[in-house]
């Protein structure tokens, strides 16, 4: 049934992205790619692989942003990965005429039925995002699901029943969790740091919410980091006996 | 967008077709019809042909034709199902409406209520159509009032430069009602189309990279793309060949949609060549160039907001 769930559980899933800390590194989509070609929306098919003009499914992308003139008049590079938001409001699932697009009533995952699917590509052109991906090879639509098949794999061990995105980030840019429900860390995270929407114009009330980059001063006083030293300064701790030795012998004999 | 001949060929002979059918109640309500019967099954085999052929197009594009038939389930939220649900049930007081006018006469009260019928879902099917697009928030450029007026205009503008040149065809005409509405109609079409231009080209932008990206910095470049080949995204949405070609094709569309049709109806009803085969032909063939024009260039030109992730900045 392509009409939202009528008495949605109030649970909404969903990711949370810091793109004060994505390093751009491309590991959660990679990964995505790795799992999910395996999972229930496998095989993600790829056309001329190894040609000159590759292209392929992947439900995760990680974009690369040069932003000048913030708030705070200072630049940076800003990585962006972006996936489904699991919208709220999700014109994608409405607009399908088969049924095959669907939100789960128990806790907001939007998915599609690869069985039911004509491949119309209207709920692709629906999807403000860019988050459906056409599959060329099985003719059908496919998206991120949330990892639906790990989060209650009960095969897995319980720290493993998380996306692979969140999982797999080497920095700790993802998280996941109920962003219906406001007493949960990932819902106190998103209030802590003015987690946002992307393109709230658009209506859609995506759940995944993302976390703004923080300016140069506030991060290093979030992170507890010390102050740059510099490299004249000398150091405050006396250096041990056999250190000093050692730094002697190195700098050949002058110290 | 980017413009799929499947859909430029569905949108447009489906849209022909059903006109045909609007035209076909309108003249049999006034009893201006030809009452040959070559003109009527002529005339309602054009409209069929047109209408089945557009919508096997239409199914042949899907990932999954032989799946069709299950997008008239979902009427109830999806546009595109309520438009095949449209579509199939049009048949039926069509089909009705044929065999009462050749079996009552275009004026028995049978063929005036399955004409009627006949008439109102034509209709309603082409609303459909237009609401597929005047759904999608996404795109702007479809996403407005004029969207449905043009697609409502052009089908019974279609219609009827068809009707006129059937008449012509397979009848000798007794009225020049069709050719003075043939010409109506055009001006009407197009005028839509016109208004659907100047809002298009100069409606305020409704996102921004700022607002896609949420960041709040007041340059925003992409630095790198997720891929350095194009993907399934780029190719559907961020089509840009006909961009660069819109500023020719917009002045092609009205002339061979608007002005040359015009001008030879025209010329043919101050002449005294009205009831010629010939012009009622050579105009409509001139409108279909113009409308298939403007249609490839609905798509084509139509901005996607998911292109503000890769490099647009406006949309
Ligand atoms: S991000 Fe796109 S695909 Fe995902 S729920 Fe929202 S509209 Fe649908
Ligand atoms: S492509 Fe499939 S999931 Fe998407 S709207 Fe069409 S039928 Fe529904």
């Amino acid at each position: 049934m392509t009409c939202l769930p009528e008495n949605p559980s109030g649970k909404k899933l969903g990711l949370v992205t810091d793109l004060d800390i994505c390093v751009g590194c491309h590991a959660c989509a990679v990964q995505c790619k790795e799992w999910n070609t395996n999972g229930i929306s496998g095989p993600l098919s790829d056309t001329d692989p190894y040609g000159a003009d590759p292209s392929g499914v992947w439900f995760n992308r990680v974009h690369t942003y040069e932003i000048e003139d913030q708030e705070d008049g200072t630049s940076r590079t800003v990585h962006f990965p972006k996936s489904c938001l699991h919208c709220d409001d999700a014109p994608c699932v409405t607009v399908c005429p088969t049924g095959a697009s669907y939100k789960r009533a128990e806790d907001g995952i939007v998915l599609v039925n690869p069985d039911t699917c004509i491949g119309c590509k209207l709920c692709s052109w629906a999807c403000p995002y860019g988050a459906r991906e056409y599959d060329q090879a099985e003719g059908v639509m496919k998206k991120c699901t949330m990892c639906v098949d790990r989060i209650y794999n009960e095969n897995l061990s319980e720290e493993a029943r998380i996306p692979v995105c969140v999982s797999t980030c080497p920095a700790g840019a993802r998280h996941f969790g109920d962003l219906g429900d406001p007493t949960t860390d990932i819902s106190k995270l998103v209030a802590e740091r003015n987690g946002f929407d992307l393109m709230p114009g658009m209506g859609t009330a995506p759940v995944n919410k993302y976390l703004p980059p923080r300016s140069g001063a506030a991060r290093t006083k979030a992170l507890g980091a010390p102050r740059m030293l510099s490299i004249d300064q000398p150091p405050k701790k006396k250096a041990g006996r056999l250190t000093s030795w050692i730094d002697q012998v190195l700098s050949g004999g002058k110290v | 967008m980017h413009p799929a001949k499947s859909v430029i060929f569905f949108t447009t002979a489906t849209g022909a077709g059903y006109g045909l059918l609007v035209a076909l109640f309108a003249y049999s309500l006034l009893g201006e019809a030809p009452a040959d019967n070559s003109f009527t099954w002529g005339a309602f085999f054009s409209a069929f042909f047109l209408i089945i052929a557009g919508l096997l197009s239409s199914t042949l594009h899907l990932g999954h034709p032989m799946r069709a038939w299950r997008a008239l389930s979902q009427w109830r939220s999806s546009w595109l199902s309520r438009e095949g649900v449209a579509a199939m049930l049009t048949f039926i007081p069509a089909g009705l409406f044929l065999y009462s006018w050749l079996t009552f006469g275009m004026t028995s009260v049978y063929t005036f209520l399955f004409g009627a019928l006949t008439a109102i879902l034509s209709l309603a099917t082409v609303y459909c159509t237009a609401m597929i697009y005047v759904s999608l928030k996404a795109i702007p450029a479809w996403r407005n009032l004029w969207t449905l007026p043009v697609y409502l205009s052009f089908s019974i503008m279609t219609g009827t430069v068809l009707f006129n040149f059937l008449v012509e065809l397979f009848a000798v005409p007794t009225s020049r009602l069709p050719l003075y509405s043939s010409v109506g109609f055009l001006l009407y079409g197009y005028l839509f189309k016109g208004f659907y231009w100047v809002f298009v080209k100069s409606a305020p932008k409704v996102a921004t990279i700022q607002s896609a990206t949420g960041l709040k910095a007041s340059s925003i470049r992409q630095l790198d793309a997720p891929h350095d080949s194009a993907n399934y995204l780029m190719d559907e949405m961020g089509f840009r060949i006909a961009r660069k070609h819109a500023r020719k094709l917009w002045p092609l569309s009205i002339f061979f949609g608007f002005v040359a049709p015009t001008a030879i109806l025209a010329l043919s009803f101050v002449s005294n060549l009205g009831g010629d085969v010939y012009p009622a032909g050579l105009a409509l063939f001139y409108m279909t160039i113009g409308v298939v024009i403007e249609r490839w260039l609905f798509f084509a030109e139509a901005k996607h907001v998911v292109t503000l992730y890769y490099g647009e900045e406006k949309v």
